[in-house]
């Protein structure tokens, strides 16, 4: 079977390291040819790529004249990389930005130790303490810190904020609501299942218009909403609604037998919920909800489009900024390469944990 | 013998008591809600009603499938957006299929090498945000191509330059058009009993499909206008807009990373055993891959294929960062800048893409409900 093209599985490959080889990349003769053209089109196409990117690309200089044409300007990137990372959060104040980022990362560390050790504590700690502390330290107006309008908030740092405040969020209206669905009262379940399917059914970009044209004539008048708020809310309500899915996938697959043990040793609903059923079903559908997560993440990225300048709006404003004209690829580059960290880092601790789930399974 | 005297500790009491706790919250949520909307609009003048539907419009949109002229109404707006919007869903879900089976042809398959670009495009795709490679496509990528006189074309009768993308338009009589109709018709049916296996009519329909086209194509006499370089710039032709090239191209990417995902986790749930007797009971392998594989793996795969068709119809609204005219930007772009109407215009909108999930997902249940009942 060896050679074929979509006929199920792919092989099985030998560990010997030649027939290996020989397995991957010569065992017929289509196979050999498609190798060979493939080595020839890599041959083709990686040198000028690799010439652009690095060899002829200038590091170094001041400004635009320090660029040539033949190569990236990551000049550029270099002089902007504090647009890029902290938007236009005043100078002087950006530790803030850092000690914030430092405090959410210490909340996060005993979710590295794997599944079996996270507590209650820890997640109340990740998306109630932490995200309040973060908040506070960013915005000022406390303690003798200068207030920040958010405003200006940007770069990097408004995506991981907005991530943050929106996942904390998310997560305990996703836990009501994926509860909700699966509860035996009929006007909570049809509530919460109008709910989901409501938010499922509309993109992104609408809840965020929705939200940033409508909230000021739902609030009392006089209430300032700043548009970072909006922009909060309306990542919340949203992914609220595939969290809610993915949890209840994990309540679903918790066995009767545990919810009736529950119930015989005479825990009342919400004992059971939180002592028995949640932390076996969080456990199984931990690698969905970091699925959501990312999703999460690269949903900031949408702020952009209601006039906010998250990491993806600076490279926008930088790709047009007169000084530095016809950067375009360089900025958008530089931007992607922020976001595929952040999230590839995610996905990866998301995958091992699935490992470790199907392991333990 | 009663013990409980305490209407609390009675399960049904509860029930009862919470339930009616949330209809009392969300009520008085909702009569706040609505309050400060009044007080809102009478203060600030805000007008209300949907009479605005009827007005002019007023403005231009450059691109549109169905006639406009800035005379029209707002409500044709509507319905510009909307055809705007299908068609590029219809667009990208085609080329996201193409691109995402590729992928996925390219991660089962046995050369390492294809294996591995199969990944990497996969990884690199799904770890950029959508909106990313939209804004990346129109203002790197598309406006890197060269200027018109020196287009990029396939047998000088597709052009791509900077300005979009060129191609020859067909012009179909009437009466062609008819057998055409017919034609994918009878052909979608055949097709559609092949899915559902009922394979016993399909042969009729695939012949009666065969006739049609044939007919349509003696009757059709189809020309093309091709497009020609006049001057600085192209005219004839069907002009794709760049930023219809870029959104489509974004949404293709971005999607097929996922169909890829889709495909190639059904093809992989067929288990190893069922091809490896297939191979021992003698099939080729093109037989194996039309019994065997294919049809198992088709139920798997359509249900997770069709949320994907799905959110990429959604990620359309993206377009409105680029100027696409689909129904977020004509409608809840311009239209809401000019005349107002927020809450008006915002529920018009959601409630079109509401319907559009909403009958995918009834259309998915249905669908399912079939598949698992004809399985033997």
């Amino acid at each position: 079977m060896s050679g074929s093209i979509l006929a199920g599985h792919p092989p099985r490959l030998p560990r010997n390291g030649r027939r290996f080889l020989w397995e991957c990349f010569a065992s017929t003769p289509t196979n050999l040819v498609v190798s060979a053209a493939y080595v020839l089109l890599a041959a083709l196409t990686l040198p000028p790529v690799i010439n652009w990117l690095f060899v002829q690309a200038t590091f170094s200089g001041s400004d635009r004249s320090a660029c040539n044409s033949t190569g990236a300007c990551w000049t550029f990137t270099k002089l902007y990389f504090g647009q890029f990372i902290y938007g236009r959060y005043p100078a002087g104040q950006r530790w803030r930005v850092d000690v914030a980022l430092l405090i959410v990362a210490i909340c996060l560390v005993p979710f590295m130790r794997g599944a079996r050790r996270i507590t209650w504590k820890h997640v109340l700690l990740l998306v109630g303490v932490a995200p309040v502390c973060a908040g506070v330290l960013m915005a000022g107006g406390v303690l003798g810190l200068p207030v920040v309008s958010s405003d200006q908030w940007g770069g990097i740092t408004l995506n991981l904020v907005l991530w943050f405040g929106a996942a904390a969020g998310s997560f305990l209206l996703g836990l009501l609501l994926a509860l909700g669905r699966r509860s035996p009262l009929p006007v909570v379940r049809v509530v919460a299942t109008a709910y989901i399917e409501f938010f499922r059914g509309v993109p992104l970009v609408t809840v965020l218009f929705a939200a940033s044209v409508m909230l000021p004539i739902l609030l009392p008048a006089g209430t300032d909403s700043p548009k970072v708020l909006r922009a909060l809310v309306a990542l919340l309500l949203f992914h609220a609604a595939y969290m809610a899915e993915v949890l209840r996938g994990g309540l679903q697959g918790i066995s009767r037998g545990q919810y009736e043990a529950a119930n015989s040793l005479g825990f009342a609903y919400w004992r059971s919920m939180a002592l028995i059923i949640l932390p076996q079903a969080l456990r199984m559908v931990l690698p969905g909800i970091i699925n959501v997560l990312i999703g999460l993440f690269q949903g900031t990225s949408l702020v952009t489009i209601i006039g906010l300048v998250d990491a993806l709006g600076v490279a926008k404003e930088a790709s047009s900024d007169p000084n530095w004209l016809g950067l375009s690829w360089e900025s958008y580059i530089f931007v992607g390469i922020m976001f595929f960290v952040v999230c590839a880092v995610m996905s990866n601790y998301g995958h091992r944990l699935e490992r470790r789930v199907r392991g333990a399974a | 013998m009663r013990l409980a005297r305490n209407p609390l500790s009675d399960a049904r009491a509860r029930g009862w008591l919470l339930q009616a706790l949330l209809i009392a919250a969300l009520l008085s949520g909702f009569a706040l809600l609505v309050d400060n909307t009044v007080q809102n609009i009478t203060t600030r003048h805000i007008p209300v009603g949907f009479g605005f539907l009827g007005q002019t419009a007023g403005f231009d949109i450059e691109q549109s499938l169905i006639e406009w002229n800035s005379a029209d109404s707002v409500a044709r707006v509507i319905l510009v957006g909307l055809t705007n919007t299908i068609v590029a869903a219809v667009a990208g879900i085609v080329c996201a299929s193409l691109l995402g089976l590729l992928v996925a042809l390219m991660r089962l398959s046995p050369n390492l090498l294809f294996r591995g670009t199969g990944a990497t495009f996969v990884g690199l795709v799904r770890n950029v945000p959508l909106l990313l490679l939209v804004f990346f496509m129109y203002s790197a990528v598309l406006r890197s191509l060269p200027p018109p006189r020196a287009s990029w074309n396939i047998a000088r009768t597709a052009f791509l330059n900077v300005r979009g993308l060129y191609l020859p338009k067909p012009i179909i009589p009437h009466a062609g058009l008819l057998w055409l109709g017919l034609a994918v018709a009878t052909a979608a049916c055949g097709s559609w009993l092949a899915v559902t296996r009922r394979r016993t009519l399909r042969p009729v329909f695939f012949a009666a499909a065969a006739l049609a086209l044939v007919a349509a194509a003696t009757r059709l006499q189809i020309s093309f206008d091709y497009p020609r370089l006049a001057g600085f710039n192209f005219i004839g032709g069907l002009h794709l807009f760049p930023e219809f090239v870029a959104l489509v191209a974004a949404l293709s990417i971005g999607e097929a990373a996922y169909i890829a995902e889709v495909i190639r986790a059904g093809v992989l749930s067929v288990g190893r055993g069922q091809t490896e007797a297939a191979h021992a009971l003698g099939m080729g392998r093109l037989q194996i891959i039309r019994n065997i594989v294919f049809p198992q793996a088709l139920p798997v795969i359509i249900p997770p294929l069709t949320s994907e068709y799905l959110s990429l119809t959604k990620a359309t609204s993206l377009g409105v960062a680029i100027a696409f005219p689909d129904l977020v930007q004509v409608f809840s772009g311009i239209v809401l800048s000019r005349v107002g109407h927020e809450i008006e215009v915002m529920l018009i909108t959601m409630s079109i893409y509401l319907a559009l999930s909403l009958l995918t997902s009834a259309f998915m249940n249905w669908y399912n409900g079939r598949v698992s009942l004809v399985e033997s």
